[in-house]
Order: C-alpha cells, then sequence, then structure tokens
C-alpha cells in the first residue's frame, strides 16, 4: 500500500536551537536535520540568523548557517543562480531551489526540508540514485539512422522553437518530488521531469528514434501513472509545465493509433 | 538478501507493457458519453420525483427511456470500472491484494451492470 504515515524511526523530533547573539533583525530557520551515523530520529533544528548580515536568497541564510552558526549542516549547492539544480528542497512546504526563493517572499519563519518522498543522505541531501536512472532510461541524446551528415544536422527554426519550454529544464526534481503519483509509484512511474525530457526528444525534428521513445513509454505506469495533478507545473523554479508535455505525449500515442 | 540490482536494472525492470493508450483513451471517451447521459438521468429523475410506482414504471416503459437507461447503465460501469481500476494501482502495491481488489472490482462491476440492465429489461418487456 501507499504509505501515508512515516515509519517509526523517520518520525521528525524537536532539535536545539541557537541563537544569534546580540542580534536585533533576525529570522528562524528551522532545518531538518538527519545523521546517519548517530542511529538518532530526525529532528527540526532551529536557527536564528541576524538578517542584517544576511543575502537575500534562503540559499545565503544556508551558507550563513553552516559558516557561522553549525558547520555540519549539509546540503547540496553550486552555481547559486538558478542552473545547476544543485539545492533543490522543500522551503515552507514548497519545492524550490533555495538560490532562487527569496527570504522576504517567505511569511514568518522557514522550515526547510529535504525533497519530498526520497530517501536521505544526510540533512537536505536527498538520494536521487532512481531518479537519475529513470533519465538514463531514456535514452537522453540524439538518436539516427541516417548517415552523420559532414556538418550540422539541420532544424528549421519552427522546428527549433518546439524545443521551447523544454530544454531549460535543469532537472532539479522540484517537480517529479512534488507529484503524488510520483510518491507512490517513483519505481515504475517515470514523473513529470523524465516525461519532459523525453518528450524533449520525441518532439526534436532531428531525432529519428521517434517510435522506439513511445514504444518505451507505452506502459501503464511508465505514462500513463500522470493524472493531471499538475502540482509539477507548480513546483517548476523555471516556470516549466511538464504537466502539458506529459498531456502531448499521450496525443502522440494517440495519433499513432490511427 | 541485499539486492544488487543497478538503479537502472531496476528502472528498466520487465520492459514496456505496450499498453495504457487504449485504457486511457477509452476512460475519456466515456467519459465524454457520461454528459449527456448523466444530463438524462439527472433531469428525468428529479422530473419525475414524487411520483408513485405504477408512474415510474410507465415511465421506465417508454423505449427511448429503456435505451438511455441501459447505455447509462453500461457507460457509467464501465468507466467507474477503468477509473477504480487506476486507484488500486495506483494505491494497492501489494500482489495478492492487488489481484484479489482487481477481480472484485471486475465482477462487482459486471455484477452491477447485469442485475441494472436485467431490471430495465423486465420493466420495460414485463406486463
Amino acid at each position: 500500500m501507499a504509505e501515508f504515515t512515516l515509519p517509526k524511526n523517520s518520525r521528525v523530533g524537536k532539535g536545539k536551537t541557537v541563537k544569534a547573539d546580540g542580534a536585533t533583525n533576525t529570522r528562524d530557520f528551522h532545518v531538518y536535520r538527519w545523521n546517519p551515523d548517530d542511529g538518532e530520529n530526525p529532528r527540526m533544528d532551529t536557527f536564528e540568523v541576524d538578517m542584517d548580515s544576511c543575502g537575500p536568497m534562503v540559499l545565503d541564510a544556508l551558507i550563513k548557517i553552516k559558516n557561522e552558526m553549525d558547520s555540519s549542516v549539509t546540503f547540496r549547492r553550486s552555481c547559486r543562480e538558478g542552473v545547476c539544480g544543485s539545492c533543490a528542497m522543500n522551503i515552507n512546504g514548497k519545492n524550490g531551489l533555495a538560490c532562487t526563493t527569496a527570504i522576504e517572499d517567505a511569511k514568518g519563519d522557514v522550515a526547510i526540508t529535504p525533497l519530498p518522498h526520497q530517501e536521505v543522505i544526510k540533512d537536505l541531501v536527498p538520494d536521487l540514485s532512481n531518479f537519475y536512472a529513470q533519465y538514463a532510461s531514456i535514452k537522453p541524446w540524439m538518436q539516427t539512422q541516417s548517415p552523420t551528415p559532414e556538418k550540422e544536422r539541420l532544424q528549421s527554426h519552427e522546428d527549433r522553437e518546439k524545443l521551447d519550454g523544454l530544454y531549460e529544464c535543469i532537472l532539479c526534481a522540484c517537480c517529479s518530488t512534488s507529484c503524488p503519483s510520483y510518491w507512490w509509484n517513483e519505481d515504475k512511474y517515470l514523473g513529470p521531469a523524465i516525461l519532459l525530457q523525453s518528450y524533449r526528444w520525441l518532439i526534436d525534428s532531428r531525432d529519428e528514434a521517434t517510435g522506439e521513445r513511445l514504444d518505451d513509454l507505452e506502459d501503464p505506469f511508465r505514462l500513463y501513472r500522470c493524472h493531471t495533478i499538475m502540482n509539477c507545473a507548480n513546483a517548476c523554479p523555471k516556470g516549466l509545465n511538464p504537466a502539458k508535455a506529459i498531456a502531448e505525449i499521450k496525443k502522440m500515442m494517440v495519433e499513432r493509433q490511427g | 538478501m541485499t539486492d544488487m540490482k543497478t538503479p537502472l536494472a531496476k528502472v528498466r525492470g520487465l520492459g514496456s507493457a505496450k499498453g495504457g493508450t487504449h485504457h486511457w483513451l477509452s476512460h475519456r471517451v466515456t467519459a465524454i458519453a457520461n454528459i449527456p447521459l448523466v444530463v438524462f438521468f439527472v433531469v428525468s429523475f428529479v422530473g419525475n420525483a414524487g411520483k408513485g410506482h405504477a408512474e415510474w414504471v410507465a415511465w421506465l416503459k417508454q423505449p427511448i427511456v429503456a435505451v438511455l437507461m441501459i447505455l447509462f447503465i453500461a457507460n457509467m460501469v464501465y468507466h467507474m470500472r477503468l477509473g477504480l481500476q487506476v486507484l488500486i494501482e495506483d494505491y494497492v502495491h501489494d500482489h495478492g491484494a492487488k489481484f484479489a481488489s482487481m477481480i472484485t472490482l471486475t465482477f462487482s462491476c459486471v455484477l452491477i451492470a447485469s442485475i441494472s440492465i436485467f431490471s430495465i429489461l423486465r420493466i420495460a418487456f414485463g406486463g
């Protein structure tokens, strides 16, 4: 059955509170902590962050916490400008990138937890092995039969425009981990991110494996677990619409029936 | 036993079932058919509210009403069967429980449709 409650050893307890001594303009950050080595249950630690010496984004606060308050706080980050997708996490109940989420847009305290329904490696770092394997499974590269041209593979402006709204995906997993269908069936359902990436290759006029790609997707679970819940479009930090891409794949499936 | 399969082996699994489109399309088509049929059903039942047994029987004896009621039952039950199948697939992961739920669902739907349609026909053709 789908799991609606957390197992006993995953129940989140209350952790420590770290004060910002002498600061007047502060904001409380509640951060999910779990250490695989100590055998303890996860907990929410509270960090009182001095906003007068903190950058504007949630990632700035996390880096400040790690630098000045608790160096053991663990999270992924790299580009700090929304192109790498490393710092995807759940911020006040909504999946997003810590680097492009402004602290001032959050009302009151800021609660930060890892991406939902993934195994946690440590603190805010989820295990995305299944997600990456799903990406590999759709063969995200150009497949052709025709002899390789001497120069570039040509594409009309109109066909190139069909990739807009698809190529921008940074595979941060915000959409897939916000999808209830993915929560219940992530072992078999590919999820919004991977299906949007599939459509990126299905609609590419230069690709010659459209039929084989559709064959691989034509499955009650891989594709048809999408019930147009639309959490994906709501969560995407790049403003993309995976649900629409999935609907387009379903249209292609019907189209090839005749 | 430790599972030593690679993540990719797990994802590729048994391969694509090469199906699902017919199910998805049937669910949509029965949904479209349900629009006029449900309107007919609701309008008729609201219109007939308060009438006696004899008047209900006389209403159902009309050929158009009987045919529409049979279509309504058949389409509604088929739509329900498809929808509840998706629900079971979503939430019931244990193979045994899934098999039992699916069989129960299919048998119940056939039973509901058979009893309903038989009842309509009996009134339509009965004395």
